[in-house]
């Protein structure tokens, strides 16, 4: 029995195939550095660059109250890690000059009356300006520094009460909040396994395009459709070689996610990586497509460049989906890799399984499934005209 | 026997339309097996798309073809199993290396596990590649590398051989080298479609067709297709080539002047206009004339007399000149 499969594997022509391809792919000087310099690359920058965290906002002071009062309300600013204090000026005037000229992202203006009003029981009003230009991190910022002040605020109440004459501490409302499963809300956990997806889908999605294509330029593809070979194993005798590569490229990054980015990692391995080749295939699958409709090497990047860019921006790897127009969102459900991101960061932060995922994972087959049917369909052992 | 083992390929009125342009232009065609059958023709004329047809790799747009059998539109999966197709561009693998590539396209034929090696070493034999096995396709030269794709296409001992163009950018020892080759094979009962436009190899076909413009504008053994012409032939010997060629070639009572080799034909002239004026126009611009003499024409003559003169200029130009002949 084992002899006869081990027989079988020698005859096969996607055999032979695969056989070739590796050969090539171990002759050329640019594939091997593109497939493992380039994921490591993209993790590196991507890990350290897209940050959404927002952290150390150079911040400008005025502070026209100079009181105990402001002087505590600043330092619970600047105990935070969000905010640094970086300059002190005289005016609102010079806040605006220093947002202007990028130096500053946030202000913060403390009226004359700051403290007397504090003292008084009125409310006191404090100014944050905070540069818009960059509407995610100054809504980050704005929330962060209402936090602050809602929790010294309180404490300036509660300090009043006592004074008055009440005895009983006074009933408060608080939220308890826990964040589970990124209890720091590190973005690297976030970023690495959505990086792990686009890396995956651009790796093989480019890399299988532009190898038919090659085959095309070059006139072998020619020589081999006039060969009795079958469709199915002309693509999967492409497809195998570059799955193959994508799948230690899962590995790579899982590696560098685990041991450089310290990234958490809850879920199966194998789990992952089965439905990594599910992914893998349906990224293959628009790959084929790409080659049936372009001539050069160059058609397929672009038109492959054309496909992934969008789909990684509105599959929610850094803007969740929920907040994209209704037109974009039914829209994204045809996009594999929408699917695979939260099938990633499931495994990765959660570490749910299948019991969990299924919504996510028949969709993905159903897609893998269609796409290479129509891309296997189109792909005909013809010239086109 | 039936009609398709005597006749392995049968067209009837193939025609193939690339939009408003007609390519391949209602041919008729009946190629006996064991043949070398000649298809020649200028760049463009609709050799390497009637190839392909009969390949079942470009869907006819209209007509009957039938090869080894077996309908193109149809059963294009069963005649790839049985032919060799070495085309115009070489297309083997010139990342890999020759034995790779043998590998290769004997695994993608399924040449049986017991036989591949006794192929491989015929193929190498054949080609005269033997211990450049391991040497890159790249590094081959041009000759070589025609022969690798030939062997490349006959691993799995195909019964009918198409080849486009195989010799073109080969030098005139390797190519005689191929066509003994070819010989050999049609020799063995093998059928062999091959198109050139070289017309000194047009010479070793069996048969021959001239296609021009999409249509066979002329068919038959290279001795049938001589003897269709009327028209005279007159070689010319006299030194001065170029220059005696400009003079002549200026004169408009002389339709048809060509560079063959060392001299120089007159096609279809008037005998009298031949021997009286050439001779004074020669010796007017001071050119030595060795010879005048009315031969039987080449195979280049019949073709250029075939066609309008119109077309001629375009084909004077694509047509490569014949090699001399080798000493």
């Amino acid at each position: 029995m084992r002899k006869k499969i081990s027989q079988l594997f020698r005859k096969n022509r996607i055999t032979f195939l695969v056989k070739k391809e590796f050969l090539q792919i171990k002759r050329d000087k640019r594939l091997l550095p593109t497939i493992i310099i380039l994921p490591i690359m993209q993790l590196l920058l991507f890990g350290y660059v897209v940050s959404t965290d927002v952290k150390h906002l150079a911040t400008a002071i005025c502070d026209f109250d100079r009181s105990a009062a402001s002087r505590q309300i600043l330092s619970s600013f600047s105990n935070s890690e969000y905010f640094d204090f970086k300059y002190y000026v005289k005016s609102q005037r010079e806040i605006k000059d220093l947002i202007d000229e990028g130096k500053a992202r946030i202000g913060i203006v403390i009226p004359p009356n700051f403290s007397k009003k504090v003292a008084l029981g009125e409310t006191a009003h404090l100014q944050i300006i905070v540069d818009g230009s960059d509407s995610s991190s100054a809504n980050l910022a704005l929330t962060y520094a209402s936090k602050i002040i809602r929790a010294e605020s309180g404490k300036v109440s509660q300090e009043l009460l006592s004074k008055m004459v009440v005895q009983k501490p006074i009933p408060n409302l608080s939220p308890q909040l826990r964040i589970w499963y990124n209890p720091n809300l590190k973005s690297v956990n976030f970023m690495v396994p959505g990086l792990m997806a686009t890396i995956l889908m651009q790796i093989t999605l480019i890399q299988i395009a532009i190898a038919i294509v090659k085959e095309k330029e070059l006139g072998t593809l020619e020589q081999l459709i006039v060969t009795p070979i079958k469709r199915v194993e002309f693509i999967l005798g492409k497809a195998i070689p570059y799955a193959l590569i994508g799948f230690c490229d899962v590995v790579l990054i899982i590696l560098v996610g685990l041991f450089w980015f310290k990234v958490i990692f809850q879920g199966s391995l194998i789990l992952l990586l089965f439905l990594s080749l599910i992914f893998v295939f349906a990224n293959i699958a628009v790959g084929i497509f790409i080659s049936t409709i372009s001539k050069t090497q160059q058609q397929a990047m672009s038109t492959a460049v054309f496909i992934t860019m969008p789909s990684i921006m509105i599959s929610g790897f850094i803007f969740p989906v929920e907040n994209m127009p209704k037109v974009i969102q039914y829209l994204v459900y045809l996009i594999p890799l929408k699917y695979f991101l939260i099938i990633v960061r499931g495994i990765f932060l959660k570490g749910i399984g299948l019991k969990t995922l299924w919504p996510q994972v028949t969709p993905l087959l159903i897609l893998a499934l269609v796409m290479l049917t129509l891309s296997t369909r189109r792909f005909q052992k013809k010239l086109s005209d | 026997m039936s009609l398709e083992e005597n006749f392995p390929i049968l067209t009837e009125k193939l025609t193939k339309k690339f939009d408003s342009f007609t390519a391949v232009n209602n041919i008729d065609l009946t190629i006996k097996k064991g043949e070398i059958f000649g298809f020649l023709g200028p760049n463009g004329s609709g050799k390497s798309t009637t190839i392909k047809m009969l390949c079942g790799i470009l869907e006819p747009t209209s007509g009957k073809a039938s090869v080894l059998g077996y309908d193109v539109y149809t059963d294009a999966e069963k005649i790839k199993e049985r032919i060799g197709y070495m085309s115009q561009k070489f297309s083997l693998y010139e990342d890999l290396t020759v034995d790779e590539n043998l590998e290769f396209y004997g695994g993608i034929y399924q040449v049986p596990s017991d036989q591949i090696d006794q192929r491989k070493e015929f193929v190498l034999e054949m080609a005269d590649l033997k211990g450049r096995e391991r040497e890159l396709t790249a590094n081959l030269s041009v000759g070589w590398k025609q022969r690798l794709a030939l062997g490349c296409a006959l691993l799995h001992q195909p019964e009918l051989l198409f080849l486009d163009e195989p010799t073109s950018g080969v030098d005139p020892l390797s190519r005689r080298h191929f066509w003994d080759l070819l010989n050999e094979m049609a020799e063995e009962g093998k059928t062999i479609f091959v198109t050139t436009h070289y017309m000194d190899e047009a010479e070793y076909c069996y048969r021959l067709a001239f296609i021009f413009e999409g249509r066979i504008i002329a068919l038959g053994s290279p001795q049938e297709i001589k003897k269709t012409m009327k028209e005279k032939v007159f070689q010319i010997q006299c030194d001065q080539i170029d220059r005696a060629f400009q003079i002549l070639n200026q004169f408009p009572q002389l339709e048809e002047v060509l560079i063959h080799g060392a001299n120089i034909h007159i096609v279809g002239a008037k005998t009298d206009l031949v021997k009286n004026l050439i001779p004074a126009l020669l010796k007017e611009n001071k050119i030595n004339l060795l010879q005048i003499k009315s031969i039987e024409p080449s195979l280049e003559d019949v073709f250029v007399s075939l066609i309008g003169r119109e077309a001629r200029e375009k084909i004077r130009k694509e047509f490569l000149p014949c090699e001399p002949p080798l000493n």
